[in-house]
């Protein structure tokens, strides 16, 4: 606009030259008014972009809310009430696959903000459809201690391995590897504290150990002062290329478990098992996106293997074994491919060994059927999921599921995961 | 033992001649940084120009560089939402934490476009600031530079002669190339145009050129046939010029609405690295123009 009022005054400075003086002087206040209508403009302007960028309100500072909607209608030919990993302790519950028919799945409810230049903080509940309300996670994280350490506290996923940390709405298939339920109890989210450290160095190098109560499985919350489990975690990640991204890692958990029962209907007596705990995991991620552009296709693999040693006591109907040992192991391997936009498929294969177990008392499997049968339980998983935005996805899930000793499970699902409000940031 | 200690923090300073390690969420702030920073600086840059910026994780390498990072620039207004802060809290650097002089967001010194009305999901990937995707604008450019020179001071007041020198020598070569890209880009002034995403905005604002629709149904969601066939529709009655897209959005759609609709298929570096031509900011708009105004005639 100001140029073409330039032209317009040049034109005119051309054309009239003769009426001389005085309309040159009117000419040039007229400049200079311009210059100073057009300084203000920009400082009006420079005003603006600073005003923009600063909401007001006192609501400003709410912290990000969003929420996970989930829900399943599933199909199995096993009774998922009756579900067990024979060879492998934890029953029922959090491990058991999704319930027959229609069901809700948890809905979550994640509350995040920084607290201070010093701290963050993140709750994470979870309503389940049993109209209780879990706290899945509630933590605070220092954001200035420097020199690459954090401090965790409260309770939180733990980093010992890969999937542990991954919230569900944000796995690949709807239920967790059957390692994970055998060796985990699903997951790992103990309260305590964890220290970690990130080396100054172009390759990612993180250590880490966790000191915990050892609340649930594979601990037993014991009444004690200290600590019941603590564990220690190192990754490595980099690139390969632009198109390739990778992490691995080693994590080791110690827990010393007191009277942890043993839930098995077909036994012929109580168990329960006291003594020490000791699991490794080995994991590994690699993704792959051509040029490192994921939006059109883009391809993931995924891999952990579990090893546990247990020594203690069995107690059998109250007789104590004295020498319990087991050595037991188990792994997963899944790939997901995007073989175009919002659309995905993904392979899962399980397997758990059920190793060497020597109980000290003389019990065979008739006494002992789920701890003591020698099998090694196997799952093949197959999924579609279609994601027409990044806040939606619909899957549908196959499973042959051979966790419970002479008998396949066939089960199909279709689930929904909707998330809402703040755009959360996902972890690699 | 002195000798030791005199060649261990020989050994530790040496290699960083550099005094500031940069982070660049994108390649365009990577690319101003180095023309700022000249060789007191170390850049390295998050994503390339064959990348979506809103779609990138917070991956291994990217958290370590984060670690040892004493800057961090970004564009900001929600545009690296899905992965930045997870650099932040998992970095365990306190430098680059938002608030802190060690994060910059490029988007705080412009004035955003596009700001929306009502922020609501059903409208797509929108983000509540406005347009993110505000470097196409060469005005903008000089801004970002302004706050950026003065904040690499701020860190390194040290060299604070040094960024102020090259940063003025910076801007002198840039308004003397934008004026000759408003004056080069002149032709370009009401073309009418279809755009993949709606990252042309302060390119299209600038050179007065008009978007007439977007391949994109809505922000963020991959164009649909359903919506591909409306637009094919919309350019019989009325017609666009061209159909631009960046560097790093699939080909296929552009090329079948532009082949139905008559026109060409542009696609152009959208920033530094973009096309082989794309080496800095300026060449980066140099080829930009260069590719509108073949199509411009």
């Amino acid at each position: 606009m100001f140029r073409s009022m330039w032209c317009a005054m040049a034109l005119a400075v051309a054309v009239v030259p003769a009426y001389g003086q005085d309309v040159r002087e009117e000419l040039r206040q007229l400049q200079q008014r311009i210059q100073q209508l057009e300084k203000r403009l920009q400082e009006t302007e420079n005003v603006a972009a600073q005003a923009s960028a600063r909401p007001a309100g006192e609501n400003a500072f709410n912290p990000a809310v969003s929420l996970i909607l989930q829900g399943t209608a599933a199909r199995s030919s096993l009774d998922p009430n009756t579900y067990q990993i024979t060879g492998f302790a934890p029953t029922g519950g959090e491990v058991g696959p999704a319930r027959r028919g229609l069901s809700l799945g948890e809905s979550e409810l994640v509350v995040a903000a920084n607290i201070d230049p010093y701290f963050r903080g993140q709750l994470v509940a979870s309503l389940t459809p049993e109209d209780t309300v879990e706290v899945e996670e509630a933590f605070f994280q220092t954001l200035g201690l420097g020199k690459g350490f954090t401090i965790k506290g409260g309770r939180f996923l733990s980093s010992i391995g890969y999937q542990n940390q991954i919230h569900s709405h944000a796995w690949d298939f709807q239920d967790a590897p059957l390692a994970y339920k055998a060796f985990l109890g699903g997951r790992l989210n103990d309260d305590g504290v964890q220290l970690r450290w990130v080396a100054p160095t172009d390759l990612l190098v993180e250590l880490g150990t966790e000191l915990g109560q050892g609340r649930t499985f594979p601990g037993t919350a014991p009444n004690k002062n200290g600590t019941g489990l603590w564990t220690a975690f190192a990754h490595a990640g980099g690139d390969i290329g632009a198109s390739t991204a990778w992490r691995t890692g080693l994590s080791y958990l110690r827990t010393s478990p007191q009277d942890r029962a043993i839930d098995d209907v077909g036994a012929l007596g109580t168990q329960s098992f006291t003594g020490r705990s000791n699991l490794w995991i080995a994991d590994f991620i690699l993704k792959w996106a051509p040029g490192g552009n994921p939006t059109l296709t883009n391809f993931k693999l995924q891999g952990e293997y579990f090893r546990r040693k247990e020594s203690g006591d069995l107690n059998f109907n109250n007789v104590n074994s004295g020498d319990y040992s087991s050595r037991q192991s188990g792994w997963y391997l899944q790939g997901v491919y995007q073989f175009m936009p919002q659309w995905r498929v993904g392979y899962r294969r399980d397997q758990l060994d059920h190793g060497t177990v020597s109980n000290g008392i003389g019990l065979t499997s008739a006494d002992s059927p789920l701890l003591l049968t020698d099998y090694n339980p196997k799952r093949n998983t197959l999924m579609v999921d279609w994601s027409p935005s990044e806040f939606s996805r619909i899957r549908l899930q196959l499973a042959s599921d051979k966790s419970r000793f002479g008998m396949t499970d066939n089960q199909v699902l279709l689930q929904y995961i909707y998330s809402l409000g703040a755009h959360g940031a996902h972890t690699f | 033992m002195r000798i030791l200690l005199t060649a261990l923090s020989f050994a530790i300073s040496s290699p960083a001649f550099a005094a500031l390690n940069i982070l660049a969420c994108e390649p365009e702030w990577g690319a101003l940084a180095k023309e700022i920073g000249g060789d007191r600086v170390t850049v390295y840059t998050a994503t390339t120009a064959l990348q979506d910026p809103h779609r990138i994780e917070a991956r291994p390498s990217l958290i370590a560089r984060a670690r040892s990072a004493d800057l961090m620039v970004c564009t900001g207004a929600e545009l690296e939402i899905g992965w930045a802060p997870l650099l932040q809290t998992q970095s365990g650097n306190p430098k680059i934490q938002a608030g802190q002089p060690g994060y910059f967001e490029a988007a705080s010194v412009v004035a955003l476009l596009e700001k929306p009305t009502r922020l609501d999901r059903s409208m797509g990937d929108i983000h509540a600031a406005g347009n993110p995707h505000i470097h196409l604008d060469p005005r903008n450019i000089a801004r970002v530079s302004a706050a950026l020179s003065e904040r690499m001071a701020t860190l390194d007041r040290a060299d604070t002669r040094y960024y102020e020198d090259r940063e003025k020598s910076f801007l002198q070569r840039w308004s003397d190339a934008t004026a000759r890209w408003e004056k080069q880009g002149a032709p370009l002034k009401g073309m009418p145009l279809v755009v993949y995403h709606k990252n042309f905005t302060y390119l299209i604002n600038w050179l007065g050129m008009r978007e007439v629709g977007a391949l994109e149904p809505k922000p963020g969601l991959p164009p649909s046939t359903a919506h591909l066939g409306e637009l094919l529709d919309q350019l019989k009655r009325e017609p666009a010029k061209a159909v631009v897209r960046a560097a790093y959005n699939e080909p296929r759609a552009a090329e079948w609405l532009a082949e139905r609709a008559k026109i060409p298929a542009v696609m152009v570096p959208f920033t530094v690295g973009g096309t082989d031509n794309a080496k800095d900011l300026f060449t980066l708009y140099d080829d930009t123009l260069t590719r509108l105004l073949a199509v411009a005639k």
